[in-house]
């Protein structure tokens, strides 16, 4: 446990100086941004690539907001978002759940300790094709594909968590009389979840990725299956403006992911600690 | 020897189950052709050199994109941690590209360079930089101040404590991104063969489905999963060795 210390008392200067440093940095980290996007905008005018290659900003844009407008990105987004959310909360519960059973009971561990570590370094993505063999091309077939891909990270970081749990921590629950239940709940799972927060966070844009080629390739409403589409007719500013709007959404749920960490771990020294990227 | 038996018993147990479900035919054979059909199928495969050929493509696409991510991301990865300036110009677009599902590049990737190995080349690159980057910059930037004061009050140069001092310090962290990058690839790599190729495992597998030859579909599917499991294995070997200076295992 960290003691927490309080810091002085601020003066005028120190939130003066404190608000210019914001503002700089604020600036700083914008600068590069705009200029990338400047870039792309003056080179695509400029004509040095055809249109086809490369898109105005301006022009990309323009295609998501009649997107916006004709509701189709209202659907493709909550499709996107529906399978991968759905594919990433099964393998959060399946991963955890089977994480733990294998750190807690000996024949669980001896018959998943293999196949997870096996499985995890395998590029699950290739039994695609054999998913849409067993399950077709609809929603139950992509989620699969995304629970198959995404639940390896969370098993493995539950396992090494639990591992990681202090005795001393168990012993004294134990000694103070806690039961099985007890200690679970309000021992191993709170000290094993910045582990298992890790596992999530791997777990989560990889769930993006899958959903993104699931739907590529199995076609549908989607964005993925949208710029499939789009790439099929040249139309490549519909594809460029998919990307836009996928990386949106991943920026927005990682970002998300992040704050419910910090949320949730508020009482861990970790939250004191600066952030890394 | 019967510990690792033991050990793997349940994969053993996998397959003998997969071969019985196929041959008692509890599922329809075509979904689930029996695994010595695919073992069959397989050496099929390698004989008439489909397989072999197409592995070369895949290997090469993987090795240039890969190369190339682990050349530029470390150096991006150090740069930014060792020249504040770099940093400030380069960590937004980080931040805003790292979570870009990278797949999202695959139609693009294609309208920029085609259906051939530089667009599965240029795709895992920017995937596989990433992480490589974020592992090079994490590890420079916990390089122990200690360390560089010390080397620096003994007359070490800038250039001398960055090789010396940071690279080394920055190894750990760096060699983990690696790891993640080269998981990523093989995904994207599957992943960009399936939707759009013309030789390269994924290709392979789509047309072997297509054609309805379901046996050997499973079988490259298989090898491209052991394959990653090979290279994720023969790669922490390789780290163990390289890493050995420290006293860390």
């Amino acid at each position: 446990m960290s003691i927490e210390v309080q810091t002085p008392r601020d003066g005028v200067p120190e939130i003066l100086g404190r608000l210019a440093w914001t503002l700089i940095w604020g600036f700083a980290r914008v600068f590069s941004i705009v200029a990338l996007l400047a870039a792309w905008e003056i080179l695509a005018r400029s004509h040095t690539f055809t249109p086809f290659q490369l898109p105005a900003l301006s022009a990309v844009l323009e295609r998501i907001w009649s997107d916006a407008e004709s509701g189709d990105l209202a659907i493709n987004t909550a499709l996107t978002l529906y399978r991968a959310m759905a594919g990433f909360l099964i393998s959060a519960v399946g991963g955890v759940v089977v994480g733990m059973a294998m750190s807690r009971n000996a024949a669980a561990n001896w018959f998943f300790d293999p196949i997870v570590s096996v499985g995890f370094p395998m590029p699950k993505i290739a039994f695609l094709p054999v998913v849409i063999l067993w399950l077709g091309v609809y929603d139950t077939a992509k989620i699969t594909i995304i629970v198959v891909d995404a639940i390896f990270p969370v098993i493995a970081a539950t396992v090494i968590a639990i591992q990681g749990v202090e005795r001393e921590l168990i012993w004294s629950a134990r000694n103070m009389g806690a039961n099985n239940r007890q200690l679970l709940h309000q021992v191993i799972l709170p000290a094993a979840l910045p582990q298992i927060m890790t596992g999530l966070q791997v777990a989560l844009p990889l769930s993006l990725i899958v959903a993104v080629v699931a739907e590529m390739l199995m076609g549908g409403y989607g964005l993925g299956g949208a710029m499939m589409q789009a790439s099929r007719f040249a139309n490549s500013t519909s594809v460029f403006a998919g990307i836009v709007e996928i990386a949106v959404i991943g920026y927005v749920l990682i970002k998300a992911m992040a704050i419910i960490r910090r949320r949730l771990l508020i009482w861990h020294p970790e939250a004191n600690a600066p952030a890394t990227a | 020897m019967t510990k690792t038996l033991i050990r793997y018993l349940p994969l053993l147990i996998l397959a003998l189950v997969w071969e019985m479900a196929a041959r008692f035919e509890w599922v329809s054979t075509t979904a689930l052709p029996p695994l010595t059909d695919v073992v069959r199928a397989w050496v099929e495969l390698l004989l008439d050199g489909e397989l072999l050929r197409n592995s070369a493509s895949s290997l090469y696409r993987i090795g240039g994109g890969l190369g190339l991510s682990i050349v530029i991301g470390t150096v991006l990865g150090i740069g930014m941690a060792w020249w504040k300036p770099v940093n400030v110009l380069l960590a937004p677009i980080v931040e805003v590209f790292y979570p870009v599902p990278k797949s999202a590049l695959i139609p693009v990737t294609v309208i920029w360079l085609g259906y051939g190995d530089g667009s599965k080349i240029l795709l895992i690159f920017l995937g596989c930089m990433v992480p490589v980057t974020i592992g090079a910059f994490n590890g420079a930037r916990a390089s122990e101040q200690v360390m560089v004061w010390s080397a620096r009050s003994m007359g070490a140069g800038k250039l001398r404590v960055l090789w010396d001092v940071v690279i080394p310090g920055a190894m750990p962290e760096l060699l983990n991104g690696i790891r993640t990058a080269l998981a990523l690839s093989f995904i994207l790599l599957v992943s960009s063969e399936l939707v759009v190729a013309q030789k390269g495992f994924g290709f392979l597998i789509g047309s072997l489905g297509a054609g309805g030859s379901y046996d050997a579909m499973y079988a490259v599917v298989l090898t491209v999963a052991f394959l990653g499991f090979a290279a994720d294995r023969a790669y922490l070997e390789i780290v163990r060795r390289t890493l050995a200076w420290r006293s860390v295992t």
